[in-house]
């Protein structure tokens, strides 16, 4: 089974986003922040990362490089999930090393599309 | 509201999103509060970076929720007030207190969205001005007084390095932008072709809201017709308009396109996923070239605006700085989020059933202890020791059980900063609070019960005692007002005090008004007795009633209130300087420490904090004074004696028995002599609520239930003390 780890700082959402997932049949590691998600990602392999951008402590972009900085992850695939659909925050994105993007707000029909095309 | 919200898509998903209302709620009611919190505290002089982006993050996650689970009033807001911080932030836009003025005034309105959605408000607030004055502040326009946008001034170039490069389409709804944008309208009752119709109409019928066509070629797929609506209104206008005809949970508007988007390239990106080029459209992308991008693999097309992987960096980089705002400033701050998974919901009927139970085992385990004084404590002793650690657990798990209903008094507190500020401005005062013991603690019920006494005790001290800037530096004193609120602990009590610098009560003033009142006020009354004047039902000292606090509840219903607690209010004034009001107050309601005295076959218990000594009493220390009256003399001090036997009408069958036991109370700042026969012990006593099971007896506060099953009443002391007045 795929573990998909996702960040979120509005725990609304990290419910709404885990509920979906698993009912989908993934299995779900939720973080409360970058940092969270950080050392839960020290812990574990994950075939996904699902981020916010805008979180405190560390943010989504923040949180890519990081984890591409380590070789578990270089391949790993990395959505982040903004409100701001800017092509800025795109780039930053880009520029971190995501995969993708995902615009907030979506719908869990959406969400579930989109991982599909990235989990096989 | 089971199936609202959701559209085709999400419904095939399985997920009812209704499910995550409530944590929703909960999450922007908490979001609102802090962001008011941080508004109230900000320095517009120097506001620091990390201030004015949490400020944004909590605006940002509330717009975040609002749109996914489809509150776009709130999202629509919140979305505006978000660009407004996005800019300070961003030091585009300088903070004024204009727009912490109208920041606030958001932040109410959003509360107010959100407790309807929640079926609890009752007025639909009109957002349209707000968002017309958010929207004019960010493009660096002022406003007035009024909160009413003025022509705006050209916006502050030189400070915004181009924000948004210009090939940037709007892609999400920008509310209030009169740009059309395109939507999906989503009918879940679809299915009845004459509804559907209705609202095609609606397009015909209103010239300029904007044009519609299916998405799906006419046809319902599952009861769901899909349209794309191009239009300038906004989303909350449409709805409006939608549900004259359909219900407002079976129509859903989104943001027309996918939504997401792949960066080519890059890993996991699918391979046959299109580049990112229609990105805003579809709403997501991948980024080409990066790890975990479908077709990573594969060569990427030739024309693809990055070709390479390495390449597009240092170009891209620059374009991003904006972005990532420092992340070095951000880590290792505030923990709130992490230390959430550290709390647990749960509602206060739980809690009060654990207090109910505990307060049931609190009997059992005295009523244990009493059977138990009989048994031989030799033959008996593990049974001696088991019920010593039965008491003993028994206690702590009380003291457990009620500090999960104690929070602290900032809660109260901190509700004050806010409502004194714009009281005072709208007053044309100058005021300065101050709070002292936010973290001591009161019990649940208490502090719900306190709050609105308070509030109108601060509403009174901004109202009535604080002067007019140009009045308080006549008087010299400074412009500004102070306003202090101070918490603490003493004894089994808690003491809240009100205190301000204001003019304090004029003696002269107050007597006047009573003998208007038809109050009896001769001049011999303590200064004590003329300020509690105030209490007296309809009293009012001040000559023009404002619409702050001269109507409304009365001091009188403060002073009721806080004594339906067990609590007292006193009053202290000086004439010219200020007033202090203080309100002392039991901890908790459920469970207080007593003493209990014997009177002929009767137990009472005393509320221990007010017991001040016992002693025994010898006959020549008793004095009858005007007749019926007896004094004590204890130390020089002559204070009343009230006999229980006589209040009470205690039967008695030893008629040559005389009561010999004195106990000293003190209630309201006056003390009074109990006669006993005798002293029984100390212990907690689980109050019961006489008034709801009975009815109200005079000089009894509630009852308990003793060890040994038998029935005691608890005293109500200042009633006691007020009788030996009269």
């Amino acid at each position: 089974m795929h573990s998909i780890l996702a960040v979120d700082d509005s725990a609304s959402m990290r419910q709404m986003v885990s509920f979906t997932l698993k009912n989908a049949g993934f299995n779900v590691i939720e973080a409360v922040d970058g940092q969270d998600a950080w050392e839960k990602a020290g812990q574990r392999d994950f075939s996904l990362v699902l981020t916010d951008q805008n979180m405190p402590r560390m943010d989504g972009i923040t949180l890519t490089k990081k984890l591409r900085e380590n070789p578990k992850f270089k391949g790993t695939p990395i959505l982040i999930l903004t409100t701001e659909s800017s092509d800025q925050m795109k780039m930053a994105g880009r520029a971190a090393g995501a995969t993708g993007w995902l615009v907030k707000p979506f719908d869990p029909a959406k969400l579930i599309e989109v991982i599909g095309k990235v989990i096989r | 509201m089971a199936e609202m919200s959701n559209d085709s898509a999400s419904a095939a998903a399985g997920i009812d999103l209704s499910q995550f209302f409530q944590v929703f709620f909960e999450e922007a009611g908490e979001n609102l509060e802090s962001m008011e919190q941080m508004l109230l505290e900000l320095d517009i002089e120097a506001a620091d970076d990390e201030e004015l982006n949490a400020i944004f993050r909590c605006a940002h996650s509330v717009k975040g929720g609002a749109a996914t689970f489809g509150f776009s009033d709130v999202a629509q807001l919140t979305h505006q007030m978000e660009a407004l911080l996005d800019k300070l932030r961003r030091h585009e836009l300088n903070p004024t207190t204009q727009m912490v003025d109208v920041l606030l005034a958001a932040g109410d309105a959003l509360k107010a969205l959100l407790a309807r959605h929640q079926g609890t408000g009752d007025a639909v607030p009109d957002t349209t001005e707000l968002l017309v004055t958010i929207r004019t502040l960010c493009d660096g326009g002022q406003v007035d007084v009024a909160g009413k946008a003025s022509v705006a001034a050209p916006a502050p170039k030189a400070a915004a390095p181009a924000p948004v490069p210009a090939a940037a389409p709007v892609a999400a709804a920008v509310p209030g932008v009169p740009q059309p944008r395109s939507l999906e309208l989503t009918i879940t009752e679809g299915a009845n072709p004459e509804l559907v119709d209705n609202i095609t109409e609606l397009f015909t019928e209103i010239v300029g809201l904007g044009t519609i066509e299916p998405l799906d070629g006419g046809k319902a797929a599952d009861g769901v017709r899909r349209f794309k609506v191009v239009t300038t209104s906004s989303d909350s206008d449409l709805l409006d308009l939608f549900t004259f005809h359909v219900s407002r949970e079976s129509v859903r508007l989104a943001p027309l396109g996918a939504g997401y988007g792949f960066h080519e390239g890059a890993p996991g990106a699918p391979a046959d996923e299109p580049a990112a080029a229609p990105a805003p459209d579809l709403g997501y992308g991948f980024f080409d070239s990066a790890p975990g991008a479908p077709g990573a693999d594969a060569a990427p097309p030739a024309d693809a605006p990055a070709p390479a992987a390495s390449a597009p960096l240092t170009e891209i980089v620059p374009a991003a700085r904006p972005a990532p705002a420092k992340p070095a400033a951000k880590a290792e701050n505030k923990a709130g989020a992490a230390l959430e998974s550290a709390t647990l919901r749960v509602s206060v009927e739980k809690v009060d059933q654990l207090i109910n139970l505990v307060g049931e085992l609190v009997i059992t385990q005295a009523m244990l202890a009493q059977n138990s004084k009989s048994m031989d404590a030799g033959l008996n002793q593990q049974m001696s020791s088991g019920l010593a650690d039965l008491e003993r657990n028994t206690r702590d798990l009380q003291e457990a059980v009620m500090s999960i209903r104690m929070i602290p008094m900032s809660m109260v507190f901190n509700r004050f900063p806010r409502m004194l500020r714009d009281l005072a401005s709208k007053l044309g005062k100058k005021v300065e609070l101050v709070t002292l013991g936010e973290s001591t603690e009161l019990d649940k019920g208490m502090v719900e019960k306190i709050t609105d006494p308070l509030t109108h005790l601060v509403r009174n001290s901004c109202d009535h005692g604080i002067e007019l800037p140009a009045e308080r530096l006549a008087k010299g004193k400074p412009e500004h007002g102070t306003l202090t609120l101070v918490a603490s602990h003493q004894g089994g009590s808690i003491v809240i005090e009100v205190r301000d610098d204001g003019k304090g009560l004029s003696r002269q003033k107050l007597l006047t008004k009573a003998r208007e009142k038809g109050i009896d006020a001769p001049d011999s009354l303590s200064d004590n007795e003329v300020w509690n004047l105030i209490f007296a039902p309809g009293f009012s000292t001040a000559e023009v009633v404002t619409d702050v606090s001269g109507r409304g509840v009365g001091m009188d219903v403060v002073k009721k209130n806080i004594t339906a607690l067990g609590g007292t209010v006193d009053i202290d004034s000086a004439e010219g300087y200020g007033m202090s009001v203080k309100v002392r107050l039991p901890l908790t309601l459920a469970i207080m420490d007593g003493m209990s005295v014997g009177v002929g076959e009767e137990c009472y218990i005393l509320p221990l904090g007010s017991v001040v000594e016992s002693f025994q009493v010898k006959p020549d220390m008793i004095k009858t004074i005007g007749g019926s009256g007896r004094v004590v003399e204890v130390r020089q001090e002559y204070m009343p004696v009230i006999d229980l036997e006589k209040v009470f009408e205690v039967p008695r069958f030893d008629f040559e028995h005389v009561s010999n036991i004195m106990v000293v109370v003190e209630a309201d700042g006056a003390r009074v002599a109990l006669l006993v026969d005798e002293l029984l012990g100390q212990q907690q006593v689980v109050v019961k609520n006489l008034e709801a099971n009975y009815r109200k007896v005079p000089d009894v506060s509630g009852a308990t239930i003793m060890g040994d099953g038998r029935v005691a009443l608890i005293l109500d002391i200042g009633s006691l003390v007020r009788r030996s007045r009269h």
